[in-house]
């Protein structure tokens, strides 16, 4: 029987005259029996680490979408970019992985300056002056953001453009069962939201996505005339990685910037751990969700960091805090801060850009195929979608025949036919590209889809 | 008698030298960055993005070497306490040993590098990972059916109380009031308020248990259920359970179990047999899954049978006759996050359980409260448990006699115990306890570490006697002494920027 504890037999039975018992029962001898289990747990015996280790080598052989065996042009959030082997060394290292929250700040510099130096590195890229240490995913910062704009405004009206992903959306919709929030969509028209569709009156919140789901590059001016006029919040909902090339979540006039932090140095991981990214303006800083760190001093006047602005918090404000988020995701932010100093001012806008012109380059040559043709007519950023001349998932599926990973399909994602986008969306599929494709790969790409629809 | 192993005293802690910031470390024009020759034409990026759209100027990121960045992150790691380096008794966190086999299933890329929107068909590994991690979880806590996606304890929290409105709204009950006891944690209040019920708080008696009397005076038809630690925050377990749930099932309430101490009921006691409806765990204390500094963590939440229908999806399933499928159940609740949850997180989670199998599990548990009371039982004379009886996984124990005393408080002691190379334990919580110091030693802690925690805190209690002014400006052997907290908050600076160097 395996497990990792150090006690010898001589040794519990020492502890146990220590407290004057004989066997481990007599420890929970006052909890009633009536609750107790009889017969243990319904659960296999345990095995050793190189038994459980062939267990998991074949959940993995069943899984035949990973990347060691295909090209990967899925995205729609979650990015296949380069995390190079001093990135993955260095946020593995044991002090930052096996630590607490860092309630203890002097012994706990080391998560709290990573985290100081995140917060400006996403300050900086959403064009903000304020982000948080962290939240669990971009969905859930999006609802962190809405409740923000509940509680500025004092209003329960959310307009939130159907451009942002269909699985944010729907983690909103979910929360808002709880706070009773108004969640109103706003339909896409050839890709770009609809904004005179909807009555901006009394809006809490206007979230836009920058680029939007299908990756189209919506003109954020317009949604901040919207908030303007309407007096809710500008909340903005933008891939990280799209600063290294566009105007940042400031630069368009935003009061809040989320984002989904997975492109920068967390691998696909199958969904998580991704890293929620939150940035706001000092105006809502008392509700700003989660924990940040501030800089001071200590008691020798040196420099020191520590969480701070706490009285927003769950621990002390309980019913009344701004949030309940307690732990977040602080690996995956050292992480993006390690990612984001690798890469540097020039690296950052060079990944951006290579995967801005690889996706043109491809979309270029894909929308020469006979049947098929862009979804919007739009500019767009990184990602595109296509329509095809039969079903995505089918196409996708001989894709993957080829060794080839060719995107997601639309409905898949949604989970039913988008009404935002005209036509049958079961032919639509969602095509990513990054930095790591070559011309030799677009071009097979371009040369296999031609084969397979032909 | 043997050394312990679970003393960092003499650790690598680095000394007082402030360690730069990255952005210090900056010199204009220095790149660590290498990508991939790709041979793709390099056109301008006004050939195909609109001007309106192109910043102007890039984001000013650190320029630095590859070999600044290694030497900077690795001299903050120095900077930083951990398990690996040390015990870390801080109550409620569970911070036991991570095994380091777990770390390494979830570096295989044959699970992490796979897209989580990618069809079924190309996910059957983690289809199948997931829904034994499920069962067993169910097998664990007694439950039916569990949703893997919450990101962590409050998350599951939350979604445990939208399933409970869910069930409620189903039978056409609109109720109001979660009822919670005056000692949880910060996260069941939040969360209620979150869930859209009004708090009721039930004190607890003189025992630090649930005071039954006033549980029962504040139910009626307008309780949707009540939040439950058990064991509660004091380290005890709550005795009169069976009797508190059948108070609240009779008003058509339901129980919520916090898992936030399931360490200390594994394979003893299930949540589902003590009568709750609704359960959450924390596999990042639990199972020991990395915290990873403040996370990832993920909070799973377990249900009995009649709230099923509620759980968010998809889910992953077992096909009759093979295979694995998303299924969504009937009347969901919905998504709760992005994705499938931290699926990393869940994968070593299960390679913990699968490791330890259900005996193993009793065994952590019965080591864990056995630890515990050790380590009670030993500081008798020097710091006495708040409430005087056997304890738990954890055991809360007060500094009032040394403050009355010698005027040396909990945090004190707490920051006297940093200087001894161990964490702290939990200070000032639970709220109902005069300077409390929550102490949870966690089973992987050895007889020698804990004999050595308690010779520590003996020395500490000495201290305070002949040199409490020592103790009020203690720590002084850490990377920094004890930092101005009211001046980071009087004058926020949150980024470089703000402090404008």
């Amino acid at each position: 029987m395996a497990d990792y504890l150090p006690h010898t037999l001589e040794e519990t039975q020492q502890m146990l005259s220590f407290l004057g018992m004989d066997s481990l029962d007599q420890l929970f001898a006052h909890v009633p029996a009536s609750v107790r289990l009889a017969q243990g747990l319904d659960l296999a015996p345990g095995m050793s680490e190189p038994d459980v280790a062939a267990v998991f080598a074949a959940y993995s052989a069943a899984n035949t979408g990973q990347l060691s065996q295909l090209t990967c042009y899925a995205g729609a959030g979650a990015y296949d970019h380069e995390v190079p082997a001093v990135v993955k060394m260095l946020a593995s290292r044991s002090e930052f992985v096996t630590a607490y929250t860092p309630y203890q700040p002097e012994v706990a510099q080391g998560i709290l300056q990573a985290i100081f130096e995140f917060q400006t590195m996403i300050s900086r890229l959403s064009g903000l002056p304020v982000a948080n240490a962290s939240l669990y995913d971009g969905a859930t910062a999006l609802v962190e953001a809405v409740n923000m704009a509940a509680g500025a405004t004092q209003r329960h009206k959310m307009l939130i453009s159907a451009g942002v992903h269909p699985h944010w959306r729907a983690v909103v919709k979910t929360f808002a069962r709880g706070t009773g929030h108004e969640i109103i969509e706003v339909p896409l028209k050839d890709g770009v939201t609809d904004w005179a569709s909807a009555d901006p009156s009394d809006a809490a919140a206007i979230v836009a996505a920058y680029p939007n789901y299908l990756g189209v590059l919506e003109d954020m001016s317009a949604v901040k005339a919207l908030s303007i006029s309407s007096g809710g919040l500008f909340v903005m909902c933008a891939d990280p990685l799209a600063a290294g090339v566009l105007k940042t979540a400031g630069d368009w006039g935003a009061d809040v910037f989320v984002g989904e932090g997975q492109p920068l140095g967390t691998a696909l991981s199958f969904g998580g751990p991704y890293l929620g990214l939150f940035a706001c303006t000092h105006e809502q800083i008392r509700r700003l969700p989660g924990r940040i760190v501030g800089e001071t001093l200590d008691s020798n006047e040196r420099r020191a960091f520590v969480t701070t602005l706490r009285a927003r918090e769950q621990d002390i404000r309980r019913e009344k805090a701004t949030s309940n988020v307690c732990t977040n995701q602080t690996l995956m932010a050292v992480t993006a801060a390690i990612q984001l100093g690798w890469l540097g001012t020039q690296g950052f806008a060079e990944v951006a850009t290579r995967s801005a012109r690889a996706a043109h380059y491809l979309q270029n040559e894909l929308v020469q195929i006979p049947g098929v043709s862009p979804v919007s007519t739009q500019p767009f950023f990184r990602e595109f979608a296509l329509r095809l001349p039969r079903s995505a998932s089918g196409v996708l599926e001989d894709l993957v025949g080829e060794g080839i990973l060719g995107g997601l399909s639309v409905e898949s994602l949604a989970g039913v036919s988008d009404p935002s986008i005209d036509g049958d969306t079961v032919d639509v599929v969602l095509i990513a590209v990054t930095e790591k494709r070559t011309r030799a790969e677009l071009d097979r790409y371009v040369e296999i889809l031609r084969k397979v629809l032909s | 008698m043997s050394l312990p192993g679970g003393r960092a005293a003499s650790a690598p802690l680095l000394g007082h030298e402030i360690e730069p910031t990255i952005f210090e470390l900056s010199v204009a024009g220095r790149s660590a960055y290498q990508l991939r020759t790709t041979e793709i034409p390099e056109t301008a990026l006004s050939d195909f993005l609109p001007r309106e759209h192109l910043k102007t100027k890039s984001v000013a990121l650190a320029e630095v070497s590859e070999r600044d960045l290694v030497g900077h992150f690795t001299r903050l790691s120095h900077r930083q306490f951990s398990v690996d380096l040390g015990a870390y008794p801080l109550g409620s966190c569970t911070m036991k040993y991570n095994p380091k086999f777990c770390d390494a299933v979830a570096a295989d890329p044959g699970l992490n590098s796979v897209h989580p929107g990618v069809p079924a068909s190309l996910s059957q590994g983690w289809l199948e990972l997931l829904v034994s991690l499920e069962d067993k979880l169910c097998a664990i806590t007694g439950m039916a059916a569990a949703t893997l996606q919450p990101a962590a304890g409050a998350a599951g929290e939350l979604t445990g109380l939208l399933l409970m409105r869910a069930y409620h709204e189903a039978n056409g009950d609109q109720r109001t009031r979660v009822l919670i006891p005056d000692s949880a944690h910060g996260t069941n209040p939040a969360s209620v308020t979150l869930g859209g019920y009004e708090v009721t708080t039930i004190p607890s008696n003189d025992r630090g248990l649930v005071d039954l009397d006033a549980l029962k005076a504040a139910l009626g038809p307008d309780v949707a259920g009540i939040m439950l630690t058990n064991p509660n925050t004091l380290g005890l377990f709550e005795e009169e359970i069976v009797e508190i749930a059948e108070a609240v099932h009779e008003v058509g309430g339901l129980l919520y179990y916090d898992g936030a101490n399931l360490n200390a009921i594994l394979g003893v006691i299930r949540p589902g047999d003590m009568g709750f409806d609704i359960v959450h765990m924390n596999l990042h204390k639990t199972f020991a899954t990395p915290h990873g500094g403040g996370g990832p963590g993920a909070g799973p939440v377990a249900v009995s049978s009649r709230l099923v229908e509620f759980l968010p999806g998809p889910r992953a399933a077992r096909r009759e006759g093979g295979g694995y499928f998303w299924s969504t159940p009937d009347h969901s609740i919905g998504r709760v996050h992005g994705w499938h949850g931290n699926a990393m997180v869940l994968a070593r989670a299960l390679a913990y359980i699968d490791v330890h199998g259900g005996e193993g599990l009793t065994r952590v548990a019965q080591h864990a409260v056995l630890n515990a009371n050790w380590l009670r039982e030993r500081l008798r004379a020097t710091l006495p448990a708040a409430y005087d009886r056997v304890c738990m996984h954890e055991c809360v124990l007060t500094a009032t006699w040394l403050k009355n005393e010698y005027g040396v408080r909990g945090l004190d002691v707490a920051k006297g115990l940093l200087e001894e190379g161990f964490h702290s334990p939990t200070v000032y919580f639970p709220l109902i306890v005069d300077e409390a110091l929550m102490f949870e030693p966690t089973e992987t802690e050895s007889l020698q570490t804990l004999e050595s925690l308690a010779s520590s805190i003996e020395r500490i209690a000495e201290r305070a006697k002949t040199d409490p002014e020592g103790l009020h400006h203690a720590p002084q052997s850490t990377p920094v002494s004890r930092v101005d907290e009211a001046r980071a908050a009087r004058h926020l600076i949150a980024t470089e920027d703000a402090a404008a160097r």
